[in-house]
């Protein structure tokens, strides 16, 4: 009902919790108070989470990380898929993803450079993250599309931002999807800017969600910021697709409160008081509003969760660091499944050079 | 003359030639307000405005073939491959139609343009930021391909590409883009492209190097001397077409070869190096061809990084190697 009742060429947003904590009764989707404070929950410890990455990099300990500050609601999105649906993140998605079930120290320890962070656990339906610029719509098509053909009544969610909409291949993702009816759900996170860029002047059209009709399946444009409508646009996009009624987009209107990355200033391209006009529609100070209007949450609750959270990211950070570090010859494990022989002598060479310095740095040390 | 470091002596290239030419426009991402992710471009907006500093849609597909439209148009177009690992998104725009539109258009179009493309590993950043995939377009017919070692060629050879008149593919070492600061003459001066440099003589071996591993290759070969033997270095500088004469020439001088390089062994530009020594100078050789590369594996990431790239000790061992022959 949602992708009939708005139509973003129309103009229309849902919005279903607006920025004082209010819900729109005729627009709620079916979720149990208990639902909606786990989602609250998680949705904290994944800000913390976020924060432990950013005070990591700061130690030095992390390279480069991309923060999720201020999409919390939108990478909640992941809550709503079945172990049997595909998620198909970009760099972006460590809040999404720890949703669906990565814990969080693999997540740190990728980050932290060490590829096996990426090694998704055992079951969980996960591509690993694209740094490629909308690359990896096009294998959530693919991996839809096995589903179908498998018979499956499976998903499969391709994560990407609103810069990423303008590549080619995120077109190509949309027309192969329309043509092969797939079971995709393209969920484009508008942060509202590609690094430096704005949104718009990233595209002139009104809106992301407008291009499905082009492409011919239903788009659908949401506040990001609203759990309620992430939940509710979720929910049916899933259902639709699985039922074999074709792919969908999702636009979840967000903003990014923080830098790009670690390695990014935004102060080069953003007016200060920007950021400002969009805290009060920071995702959890409206949940966290509407809980407590419901008598559902006090300060007691916020400071035990707050608490407990903190406790859980320190723990995953300690484990990331824990953790011995790659040893040289995971460089080349995995490149073929068995090394060919040239490969092989390469892999011996670095071995052989490695134990040479060591010997020649003990005799010097 | 000042001081400055690769990114300072390419913005100050860029900005001279925009000053001389109001047909060249910058194109790419990020390069205008941010002034580019490395700031290379920064401060060239405010300076020649948004329509010359133009920030485009994330699409590199879509810059290249643009730039191309721009450069039949007239304009002398300037587009930014934010890293190296994106320029495979717009491969078709680069090698199917650009590297070849001189001999489609029986030379009616000889492209102006000239894509910057930071380049390499050694900054510890994310997957797809570290790659050195150069022997994919110096395969590929009709691109120039051009790297420079230091903040003084950097500016002469980016000036030099920018009048050119063929498509440029400017790699960029990021590594060094602030490690090393030199002089760099303030005015207007070319770098020739096409030419390598000699840029330290030697008698006992050659080692080759372009890039970041110029400095790689000049620390070995200051160790070298410190144990007696004299390498003579050569900075490739263009790498296609490339000038593999002054290496044999070298070659023929010192009777042994030491090509070093970051990118992948296999087929990488060693290989072809070798070849042409081989074919012309084979019998000045005192000892095998030795190469000192990267591995047929992907890039790693940060932790296991420096294990990749080849650094002096590892020129050094490669050089011992051929001295001992
Ligand atoms: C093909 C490609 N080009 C450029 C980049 C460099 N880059 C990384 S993120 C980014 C901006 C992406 O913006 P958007 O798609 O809106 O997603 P967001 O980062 O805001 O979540 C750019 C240009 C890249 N990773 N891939």
């Amino acid at each position: 009902m949602y992708f009939e009742r708005f139509d973003p060429l129309q103009g229309q947003c849902l919005q279903i919790l607006d920025p004082m904590g209010k819900v729109q009764e005729d627009l709620r989707p079916d979720l149990p108070d208990s639902r909606v404070k786990q989602l609250y929950e998680r949705m904290s410890v994944m800000r913390l989470a976020d924060q432990m990455a950013m005070s990591l990099q700061r130690e030095g300990g992390m390279g480069t990380y991309a923060p999720f500050y201020g999409q919390e609601a939108a990478q909640a999105s992941a809550a709503f898929l079945q172990p049997a649906d595909w998620m198909v993140p970009s760099y972006r998605e460590t809040g999404a993803l720890f949703l669906r079930g990565v814990p969080l120290a693999n997540l740190y320890r990728y980050w932290m450079g060490d590829e096996r962070g990426m090694l998704m656990p055992e079951g969980l339906r996960i591509l690993p993250i694209a740094i490629v610029v909308g690359s990896q719509p096009l294998h959530a098509v693919g991996l839809s599309w096995a589903m179908k053909l498998k018979g499956e009544k499976a998903a499969a969610v391709a994560y990407f931002g609103d810069g990423a909409s303008s590549q080619g291949d995120v077109h190509e993702a949309m027309n192969f999807a329309g043509v092969f009816q797939t079971p995709t759900v393209f969920l484009c996170q508008n942060n509202q800017f590609a690094i430096s860029l704005p949104r718009k002047q990233q595209t002139a059209a009104a809106t992301i969600a407008q291009r499905a009709s082009s492409y011919g399946f239903p788009g659908l444009l949401i506040d990001g910021n609203d759990i309620f409508a992430v939940a509710a646009a979720m929910t049916e996009a899933l259902a639709d697709v699985r039922a074999g009624k074709g792919p969908r987009l999702i636009e979840m209107l967000t903003y990014r409160l923080g830098p790009h990355t670690t390695a990014d200033d935004p102060t080069k391209y953003r007016a200060s008081g920007e950021i400002e006009k969009y805290k009060p529609f920071d995702p959890l100070l409206r949940l966290r509003r509407y809980l407590e209007s419901r008598k559902l949450w006090d300060e007691t609750a916020e400071k035990d969760l707050v608490q407990r959270g903190q406790a859980e990211v320190e723990d995953a950070a300690k484990k990331a660091k824990a953790i011995a570090p790659a040893v040289p010859d995971d460089i080349f494990a995995y490149t073929y499944r068995t090394l060919p022989p040239y490969l092989k002598r390469q892999q011996e060479d670095l071995r052989a050079f490695l134990k040479e310095q060591a010997a020649v740095e003990a005799h010097h040390g | 003359m000042a001081k400055l470091n690769l990114v300072s002596a390419l913005n100050m290239a860029l900005d001279q030639e925009m000053a001389r030419n109001d047909r060249m426009l910058i194109l790419g991402e990020d390069v205008g307000r941010e002034g580019g992710v490395f700031r290379v471009t920064d401060g060239l907006q405010k300076k020649y405005g948004a329509a010359r500093v133009v920030d485009t849609p994330l699409a590199e597909s879509a810059i290249l073939g643009a730039a191309l439209g721009l450069a039949a148009g007239g304009m002398l177009p300037v587009a930014e491959i934010q890293f190296e690992g994106f320029i495979h998104v717009a491969m078709d725009q680069l090698c199917n139609q650009i590297g070849r539109y001189r001999n489609r258009s029986r030379g009616r179009y000889g492209l102006s343009l000239v894509i910057r493309v930071p380049w390499g590993g050694g900054i510890h950043a994310p997957e797809h930021h570290s790659d050195s995939p150069e022997a994919l377009l110096a395969h590929t017919p009709g691109l120039t391909v051009v790297q420079p070692s230091n903040p003084a060629d950097a500016k002469g050879l980016l000036l030099a590409a920018l009048r050119l008149g063929e498509p440029v593919v400017f790699c960029e070492p990021k590594r060094i883009y602030r490690a090393i600061k030199a002089e760099v003459p303030e005015g207007d001066y070319t770098v020739p492209i096409g030419k390598a440099a000699v840029a330290r003589q030697g008698k006992d071996l050659t080692i080759v190097a372009w890039g970041a591993m110029m400095r790689e290759a000049l620390e070995a070969a200051e160790e070298l001397q410190a144990q007696g033997a004299s390498a003579e270095v050569i900075d490739l500088r263009t790498l296609s077409p490339m000038d593999s004469e002054t290496v044999v020439e070298s070659v023929r001088k010192t009777g042994r070869l030491v090509i070093a390089h970051e990118a992948p062994r296999t087929l990488g530009l060693g290989a072809e190096i070798a070849a042409r020594v081989g074919e012309e100078a084979l019998t000045s050789l005192l000892a095998p061809i030795e190469r000192v590369t990267g591995f047929d594996t992907v890039m790693p990431l940060s932790q296991l990084e420096d294990y990749y790239l080849p650094d002096h000790r590892r020129v050094l061992a490669g050089a011992r190697k051929v001295l001992a022959a």
